[in-house]
């Protein structure tokens, strides 16, 4: 469904990405991993298209991608909740759902998504007139993800949904985001909480200092040694 | 009494007109946090055009203020498009040099012959100016027009941006560039849209103010400009009423001063009230907590 192909991506003169490939097929959840400053999310950014690649790229669905506008890309069905979770504080918490709508012009549609969004996430049906602004982090992660899928999205792109909220909060969002693979939306999973996305996800690719260096399916990366001293907590075994 | 009156009444007239330039720059600083110092001078080209309109084309006062209103649309779309968008993120005196630079050009520009001229040229209003005293408030028919037409303005603005999906994409772009990509807005459009509904704002202030202060020339947009800038600075850039509350008072105290001070101190009143809002309270009356920002 998507492929990324040798993508380079700079910030002035820091290289941020070298080379990277992977592949996400039609209706996995992929898991991107890796520590702070890996370049996840500039993978995101690249793909979303907020950030163009020196060389690489993007290919979505057969099409190229790479030189696409942002906001041509979400049309194309791909979503992004980015790192932060980035709600329009300033706007309440249906406006925020409604921009989530905005490449959609179909009224009743919009509606039916609300619908489904406020089923996935009844706790914003109840919020619907407060400002965004004013909801909790665990909230505001739900309003950010029900946002991006009010553009009925086949690929969804989500950056660190974990970070910052409780561990019960944390069950919560990754039940919802196996939810929203069951109903057919394909998902890539940026996540520094490594053991929590290698449960949910099909394939993984790790990343450190804007390179894969290990790929594979959910189960082996969790086993190899290596993920599980640097990314899953485990003490190391020195000989 | 009467005296006193009369002039909140001018007062009020003054403001509502700076209210419409105030709110250009209020949205704009908003959504790419520039000061369009170009405003004044599509607030000057649309009085201009207006004139043109009534005196030569034949337009009624309304449709003057209609093609001024779309031609300054236009005007501030080109000024955003050449101008300010390959500036956009250069660092933010690039752009306020070239704002600078996009208000000399029009000034100068439009004083050539074959532009508008130098001159000063004295406005035949369409509206023949009639005194009222309404229950012993003295009033004009052309206050009661300008006050009018401001406050249509400003309920098709608050409709525009707080009721349709336009308008809170504007916020949407206000509050994040980005995350507003992520949902699929252009933003180059909803910031050259942003262009045209302030232009068109200040193209109307433009028009009114020739029925009330009936000459113009190619330098008249600086003073209200500048006044109408401090307004904004005043309520509190980038808040809508923000800048319609900053240009109700700075109407009041213009007005006032020139009345019972001296009229030579009206404009140095005006920049000695930007000066102490900067220092006192640099977010201004409705800053930090008031009203949202667009
Ligand atoms: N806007 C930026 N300007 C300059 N460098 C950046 C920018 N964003 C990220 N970087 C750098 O790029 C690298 C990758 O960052 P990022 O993609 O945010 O990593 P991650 O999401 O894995 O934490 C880091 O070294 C970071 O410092
Ligand atoms: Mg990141």
């Amino acid at each position: 469904m998507l492929e990324v192909k040798d993508l380079e991506v700079f910030y002035g003169s820091i290289q941020a990405l070298h080379r990277i490939s992977f592949k996400i097929n039609e209706g996995e959840i992929v898991t991107l991993i890796g520590a702070n400053g890996a370049g996840k999310s500039t993978t995101l950014r690249t793909i979303s298209g907020l950030v163009r690649p020196r060389s690489g790229k993007v290919v979505f669905r057969g099409t190229d991608i790479t030189q696409v506008p942002a906001h041509t890309i979400v049309r194309m069905g791909i979503a992004q909740v980015p790192e932060g979770r980035r709600i329009f504080s300033n706007l309440t918490v249906l406006e925020n759902l409604l921009m989530g709508a905005y490449t959609r012009n179909n009224k009743q549609e919009v509606e039916e998504n609300l619908e489904r969004v406020f089923k996935s996430f009844p706790r914003l049906k109840e919020r619907i007139k407060q400002l965004a602004g004013t909801l909790s982090g665990g909230e505001q992660q739900m309003l950010a993800m029900g946002r991006s899928l009010m553009s009925r999205p086949s690929l969804l792109l989500l950056d660190e949904p974990s970070m910052g909220l409780s561990p019960i909060m944390v069950e919560e969002i990754f039940e919802i985001i196996k939810n929203i693979n069951h109903e057919g939306t394909t998902v890539l999973l940026v996540e520094q909480n490594a053991f929590m996305a290698l449960q949910i996800a099909h394939r993984a690719y790790v990343l450190e200092t804007g390179r894969i260096v290990l790929e594979g399916p959910a189960k082996e990366v969790r086993d190899n040694p290596r993920v599980r001293t640097a990314y899953l907590g485990e003490l190391a075994f020195v000989s | 009494m009467e005296r006193l009156l009369e002039q909140i009444i001018n007062g009020l007239q003054l403001g509502f007109v700076y209210a419409l330039i105030a709110l250009g720059y209020t949205m704009v600083y908003g959504i790419i946090k520039l000061i369009n110092f170009a405003h004044g001078d599509v607030f000057m080209i649309g009085a201009f055009i207006g004139y043109f309109a009534y005196t030569f084309w034949g337009f009624s006062l309304w449709g003057a203020v209609l093609i001024a209103m779309i031609l300054c649309a236009v005007l501030g779309v080109l000024i955003e498009r050449i101008a300010y968008r390959p500036l956009r993120y250069a660092p933010r005196i690039a752009a306020l040099i070239s704002a600078l630079g996009v208000s000399l050009f029009l000034e100068y520009f439009c004083s050539l012959k074959f532009v508008f001229g130098p001159n000063f040229r004295v406005v035949q209003p369409p509206v023949k100016q009639i005194h009222w005293n309404l229950g012993g408030i003295p009033i004009t028919n052309i206050q009661i027009i300008i006050v009018a037409v401001v406050i249509l303005l400003l309920l098709v603005l608050q409709y525009l941006v707080y009721r349709t999906k336009i308008g809170t994409a504007m916020r949407a772009v206000s509050f994040d560039h980005d995350a507003a990509r992520l949902m699929g807005i252009n933003v180059d459009f909803i910031i050259a849209f942003t262009f045209a509904l302030g232009s068109a704002l200040a193209a109307a202030g433009g028009v009114l103010y020739t029925l009330a202060y009936p000459q113009i020339h190619p330098f008249m947009g600086i003073m209200p400009g500048l006044k109408a800038f401090t307004a904004a600075v005043l309520g509190g850039i980038g808040i809508i009423p923000g800048a319609v509350l900053g240009s109700l008072i700075m109407g009041q105290v213009e007005t006032l001063t020139a009345a019972y001070l001296t009229s030579q101190m009206r404009d140095a009143i005006a920049f000695l009230i930007l000066i102490i809002v900067l220092l006192v309270r640099p977010s201004g009356i409705l800053g930090r907590g008031g009203p949202e920002k667009v």
